[in-house]
């Protein structure tokens, strides 16, 4: 038996990882032939939407839905008494002190906690008559006071969110707290505070949330065709409310139009349209509007900030001491709970500094606005935002190049155990910074800089330097005390008659082109094409069980259960064949498509004669070996998981009229170990990195004062265009994992975790004359106009 | 509300008769009762532009059009492209370049660069990025939808200088 190792030479026939190999989803995509949520029709089949509160906070004195009854066209209308199901509850294991669990109900009946919460599902013949229905509910309201800060959602006496969470506040963790710390910032030579609040955030998969179930009398099953990253916990959640077996529920996925995270929470809508099939023993379907989308779908990055770093005089970081506050809105989402944020945050914020001391309190407060879920990055680009804030500080106090600074604090020496207890595994951190800054002088930019100053013009460059976990197993995630544990995946590879390869996962593709990725790998294992290898995933039925993607988890944890499931159906192939070979096992090895001999390669079976045995003459199988040929085996990581590492660089020009940010150039040093494709590498580096630009720049949910979300269409929410988001220059560095099987690190969010701060460090260097900082995101054309216009006056 | 009407439409060069209300859209007309779900429904306000299709040849929003409006008008949607399984250079060209992740927004970027291409085949790069701003991909970060479209046109002019 022969395992591929990655050492195994660039150029060897059968050897897919590590090349740009085309992706297999393409030519469906690009003809028109995929088939996502909406594409999918069911003979019969009904529409349902949502009447949804239009008050952020109070309670429902009247519900009147019996003139949508009436309605031509409309077929049922659903209450919460009606459906009777039971609520979504997401819990940690921690003391009430430090969490305290909630119950999201599927459908309101009383009280309601933001604008657009779901209180009663129309159903009708198609999707414009169960709009006519929704005109026709009337709903009356006595309202309180709407909770849309988390200043105001402290203070004494405000209305509570959920009566159960004292002070608004459903997480209250304080970590860490190394001893001595007052001490250490008492008499340190440099003290630096960093203040700050990152704007509300939509995650916006361009095709929005929805599904299609029905009961199947044959299969006895609820199925649900649905767009969602965790088809198995959906699948866990809909039985519960509804009083199901697991087995009595199939979750299918289709083709998905993004989700960066927004789908990788149990929505409450899909489980009120299930339930409405149930009752009408119909298909119906249920598409989410942009309008909903923006307003009633899970938001994302609230946070605020209060930093205080201590330095000694040569830069080098002695203490941090945080407080971090993550504004959730009204609920706690499922699997991960209103903890997910603050528990990234405080968890992981020295990130890839040496920090000797750290303290840090995390909490999560309610809001009556809409709830959010873990979006793209999750804390990460806010508290790495912070972090380069404060050494960009620290660096003109002290004097320093705000890279110089970094450099003498960046882990050098791997694995590396921080103030965190969290093991870093190796990676290129000073490479990293030390290549960037080096293309941004070699292009020019330090000079350009220079001349614009001269003439009066504003431009700065900035950097950003971090980290990012991904491949978290069980273990990591238990230590954040989470109930439901994600870590392990399984997989299980399947040769058939013709030789053919299927292999499962339980991550869900939504873009990241698993499809492609996950079959090299399986194609290098098995020694095969990438083109006899299809990968089947998003499907309940199919797929043992599963976690879906989130955290940069796919091909870290998924990747390698897929390959080491790959590699016990090659040990088998090989036992079958050294059987019919009549040589030893250990003398036997896989061989593009066939086992050979070691010592007499003209000696072979083909795999397609060994499945042939193996399923249609089993009574030449050696002794002992079961007939067929397939293998499961699962994957999971039980240390602290691997780090991906990346600096970004960035030079703006800020405009004076218009207090525009252009930025001028982009460049990133990404390291996230063996990179399988690195085409598709480079796509989610660039596309996070829009996302990031979008978030220090563009993008923002706003409410009144009233809890009236001010975003709800796409006149209102800036997303920004091919015209904002500039070209990315990007370097690979390869610092391999040690633990994946292929050697690959996650890459999925590191691009969205650093742009924000490099992008506002170099807006904070192009305003180093106005005496003017900015901490804030988005950044807004207005504060730059204003910080200008103060350091010009 | 039984307001209907009979629609004659000429689609990817096909002609349909549609018994369908006054009200509707021509994204949904396609998808729904002609069944090509290849457009797709990104926002219904006209600002994504994943439904873009060509209305005579010129890109529009199928989601702010009634498909009565287009009664006697060509409309040609992301079908009309390539013919059993051989993409066309645009196709090929988003494949080569990574123009697509997820393969949304893709169709309606598509038959953006193939209405605007036919019309100028010397846009230049920066010119195709302003174009390529007129809808929404929230994958790539736009730098390979541009690089795609750009390569396609440069590759349509070169194969037009070879020509005796």
């Amino acid at each position: 038996m022969t395992t591929v190792a990655p050492s195994h030479g660039e150029g060897t026939p059968g050897k897919f990882v590590g090349r740009s190999v085309a992706r297999r989803e393409d030519p469906r995509l690009l003809t028109g032939r995929g088939r996502f949520v909406d594409d999918i029709s069911m003979p019969g089949m009904l529409h349902a939407q949502f009447v949804r509160s239009t008050v952020a906070a109070g309670s429902v004195t009247a519900l009147d839905v019996s003139d949508v009854v009436g309605v031509d066209g409309v077929r049922a209308v659903f209450t919460a008494s009606d459906l009777a199901l039971k609520p979504i509850r997401a819990e940690l294991s921690r003391p009430l002190e430090e969490f305290v669990p909630t119950d999201m109900p599927i459908l309101s009946s009383d009280r309601v906690r933001y604008v657009g919460e779901p209180l009663a599902l129309v159903v009708a013949d198609d999707a414009y008559t169960v709009e006519d229905g929704l005109e026709a509910a009337r709903v009356a309201y006595d309202t309180v006071v709407a909770v849309t800060s988390a200043d105001q959602a402290l203070t004494p006496g405000v209305p509570l969110v959920h009566d159960e969470a004292v002070n608004n506040t459903v997480v209250d963790v304080q970590m860490f707290a190394t001893e001595g710390i007052d001490e250490i910032f008492d008499a340190a030579h440099t003290v630096v505070s960093v203040q700050s609040r990152t704007g509300r955030q939509n995650a916006l998969p361009l095709e929005t949330r929805g599904c299609i179930a029905y009961w199947d009398d044959r299969d006895e099953q609820l199925i649900i065709h649905i767009c969602t990253q965790i088809p198995h916990q959906v699948r866990t959640v809909t039985a519960h409310c509804l009083g199901l077996d697991e087995r009595q529920v199939r979750v299918i996925v289709p083709d998905m139009g993004g989700g960066f995270g927004q789908k990788c929470v149990v929505g409450r809508e899909e489980i009120a349209v299930a339930a409405a099939a149930l009752k009408l023993r119909r298909p119906v379907k249920w598409i989410e509007d942009r309008k909903d989308a923006l307003t009633a779908s899970f938001l994302a990055r609230e946070q605020q900030y209060d930093v205080r770093a201590a330095f000694d005089a040569d830069g080098h970081i002695l203490g941090l001491d945080a407080d971090v506050i993550c504004d959730m809105g009204a609920y706690s989402c499922y699997p991960f709970t209103a903890g997910i944020e603050p528990l990234m945050a405080a968890a992981e914020m020295p990130g890839v500094y040496q920090v000797p001391a750290y303290r840090v309190r995390g909490r999560s407060i309610f809001s009556n606005k809409t709830p959010t879920a873990p979006y793209r990055g999750v804390s990460r680009p806010q508290y790495v935002m912070v972090m380069e804030r404060l050494f960009e500080r620290a660096a003109r106090e002290l004097g320093l190049d705000a890279v110089e600074i970094r450099r003498r604090n960046v882990i050098t020496a791997f694995p590396y155990t921080g103030i965190n207890n969290v093991t870093y595994d190796p990676g290129s951190y000073l490479e990293a910074l030390d290549e960037c800054e080096k293309a941004l002088r070699d292009e020019g930019w330090y000079e350009f800089r220079e001349r614009a100053e001269a003439e009066g013009r504003h431009v700065g460059i900035g950097y950003s330097c971090f980290s990012e976990r991904t491949g978290y197993g069980s273990t990591a995630f238990a230590a954040r005390k989470m109930k439901v544990v994600p870590g392990f995946d399984i997989s299980e590879v399947r040769m058939d008659v013709s030789g053919t390869v299927s292999a499962t996962t339980g991550t869900m593709n939504h873009g990241q082109s698993h499809e492609t990725t996950m079959a090299q790998i399986v194609a290098d294992r098995l020694r095969v094409q990438v083109e006899q290898v299809k990968i089947v995933q998003g499907d309940t039925e199919r797929i043992t069980y599963g976690f879906g993607s989130f955290a940069s988890r796919s091909i870290t944890i998924g990747g390698s259960a897929v390959s080491v499931a790959a590699d016990k159906l090659g040990r088998k192939l090989c036992e079958i064949a050294a059987h019919l070979l009549e040589t030893r096992s250990d003398n036997v090895e896989l061989a593009s498509g066939r086992v050979r001999q070691i010592d007499d390669h003209s000696k072979f079976v083909s795999y397609q004669d060994i499945a042939d045995v193996a399923y249609l003459r089993a009574q030449l199988l050696p002794k002992g070996v079961d007939p067929g040929l397939s293998a499961t085996a699962s994957f999971d990581v039980f240390n602290d998981g691997t780090f991906s590492n990346a600096t970004h660089g960035v030079v703006v020009e800020l405009h004076e009229g218009t207090g525009k940010v252009e930025i001028l150039r982009y460049f990133c040093v990404e390291d996230c170990g063996v990179a399988i494709n690195p085409k598709v590498v480079e796509g989610q580096c660039r596309g996070g990195i829009a996302q990031g630009i979008a978030g220090a720049l563009f993008e923002q949910v706003s409410y009144d004062d009233n809890g009236n979300p001010l975003c709800a269409s796409f006149i209102d929410y800036k997303v920004p265009t091919a015209c904002e988001i500039p070209e990315v220059g990007i370097h690979h560095l390869e610092t391999p994992c040690l633990f994946t099987e292929s050697g690959a690190k996650g890459a999925g969010e590191g691009g969205t975790i650093g742009a924000p701060a490099a992008v506002l460090n170099a807006v904070n260097d192009g305003l180093r004359r106005t005496g003017v900082e900015l901490n804030n995101t988005p950044i807004t054309p207005v504060a730059v106009q204003h910080a200008l216009a103060k350091g010009i006056a | 509300m039984t307001n209907k009407q009979l629609l004659e439409l000429t689609v990817n060069g096909v002609h349909h008769e549609v018994i369908t209300e006054p009200r509707r859209t021509l994204v949904d007309v396609l998808r729904h009762d002609l069944r090509l779900t290849g457009t797709h429904v990104g926002c219904e306000h006209g600002v994504c532009g994943a439904c873009t299709v060509l209305i005579d040849g010129k890109p529009a929003r199928a989601c702010l059009t009634f498909a009565a409006q287009v009664e006697n008008s060509e409309v040609r949607t992301v079908e009309s492209l390539g013919s059993d399984g051989i993409l066309t250079d645009l196709q090929q060209a988003f494949a080569d370049h990574h123009g697509l992740q997820c393969g949304f927004c893709t169709p309606g970027f598509l038959m953006l660069a193939e209405g605007y291409l036919a019309e100028n085949p010397d846009a230049t790069k920066d010119e195709i990025r302003e174009v390529v701003a007129s809808n929404y991909c929230r994958c790539t970060g736009y730098q390979t939808i541009v690089e795609a479209i750009d390569a396609c046109a440069e590759q349509r002019r070169c194969a037009g200088c070879l020509k005796p």
